[in-house]
């Protein structure tokens, strides 16, 4: 049987972005957050209703545009958007290294993941 | 309650809803929506939305450890994350046929009979021989315990495949889940070692969450100040059950795994016969 660990550039490759990816998120969610609670600390919350579409979901050159101007959800929501990035491009690299291992079986399961993947967001995005 | 409150008892949940999903697998879900819904009487939607991210967080935040140090196979999740999507988005595209009550039900009663499967399996052997499918899809590999890296490979590939068709359209179909049914079927039918098979699934869950999250954040489920402390608690959670699971024996991980899948069996079928679906 062809032995799996050696797999040491795909698991470096994967290992690193998703610490990239996970340390950028968290620190623009950190940011947008302390911001929000120095705004908000002693105003009272309230989750008990939903209010589909309010003023939280945006497209994203909405969000980008209100983490640009400061505003403190946009940041925390620009954090998630990367956040959500990180497993896609987890699935992405995966094709990458796959591809200099030079194992084209797992080229081909791992794009048709991405393909599935691009597909069920794109297709709900909008 | 002040948001200043609310924000740090969320944030302590989402803590201990990190350590759990990484240790076990199935991601931060299982603590955050009880704890959203029950305790702070949030709207289920966004309990929904919040629960999306923190999954995506367990797997991000404890994969790069899992990875690196060996303990997921990037082959098996791939291969298996085939069938987890496309029966994800067939799940979901049925919702609307099928009542969420039952589903809710069937869902509850197969996580608490696989609780009791998942107590019984003691070893964690590849207790078969391989077949010309495991060898030319390359589903073995070392991963490391005690006494150094053990070998193991996969077994019925194409039943672990099926089982996971299955649970990804049962879980398209609630919107949760996916995570229980991925360690049950590396764990039960292709017989991986149990480390591997937890690893295995956070890895896969983040890019099952991501396939959602198009929809979650279109319809508004992500309030981004709810989520905010739910992710920043989740995140350090995960990473220390990376560090938890390193160490700890087998035995002691597989009765974490096996309560924490009837307590969740237990709260589908309570909320699915209080219409919460």
């Amino acid at each position: 049987m062809p032995q799996n660990r050696p797999d040491r550039t795909l698991e470096v490759i994967i290992g690193h972005t998703l610490r990239i990816g996970v340390i950028t998120a968290a620190t623009l969610v950190l940011a947008g957050g302390v911001y929000y609670l120095a705004e908000n600390a002693f105003a009272p919350v309230d989750y008990h209703t939903f209010h589909p579409a309010a003023k939280h979901s945006l497209d994203l050159s909405g969000i980008i545009r209100n983490a640009l101007a400061l505003n403190s959800l946009g940041i925390i929501q620009l954090g998630l958007l990367v956040l959500i990035a990180t497993p896609i491009l987890r699935v992405i690299l995966s094709v990458v290294a796959f591809a200099l291992e030079r194992d084209f079986l797992y080229v081909v399961v791992t794009a048709i993941v991405l393909m599935i993947l691009l597909y069920s967001i794109l297709a709900k995005g909008t | 309650m002040s948001t200043l409150l609310f924000t740090i008892l969320v944030w302590l949940g989402g803590g201990t809803a990190g350590l759990l999903g990484s240790l076990t697998g199935l991601g931060g879900g299982v603590v955050i929506i009880p704890l959203l819904t029950l305790v702070f009487g949030v709207d289920i939607h966004y309990a929904l939305g919040a629960s999306l991210i923190s999954v995506i967080a367990t797997s991000s935040g404890a994969a790069s450890a899992y990875v690196r140090e060996g303990y997921s196979n990037v082959r098996i999740a791939m291969f298996l994350e085939i069938a987890t999507t496309i029966g994800a988005i067939v799940g979901a595209s049925l919702t609307a046929r099928l009542p969420p009550e039952i589903i809710a039900a069937i869902f509850g009663g197969v996580l608490i009979l696989s609780s009791y499967l998942t107590s019984r399996r003691r070893g964690d052997d590849s207790d078969c021989i391989p077949d010309r499918l495991t060898a030319k899809l390359r589903m073995s590999g070392t991963y490391p315990t005690g006494d150094g890296e053990k070998a193991y490979h996969a077994c019925n590939v194409l039943g672990g495949f099926g089982v996971m068709l299955i649970a990804g359209g049962l879980s398209g179909l609630l919107g949760i889940g996916s995570g229980a049914f991925k360690v049950l079927a590396m764990d039960q039918i292709m017989r991986l070692p149990f480390k591997v098979s937890t690893t295995t699934s956070n890895f896969m869950i983040g890019v099952t969450a991501a396939a959602s999250a198009g929809i979650y954040l279109g319809n508004g489920y992500v309030q981004p100040a709810l989520v905010m402390p739910v992710m920043l608690g989740v995140l350090p959670g995960s990473m220390l059950g990376s560090r938890v699971l390193r160490k700890w024996a087998v035995r002691p991980l597989r009765l974490v795994f096996t309560v924490t899948i009837l307590a969740m069996g237990i709260e589908m079928i309570y909320n699915g016969f209080t219409g919460r679906f």
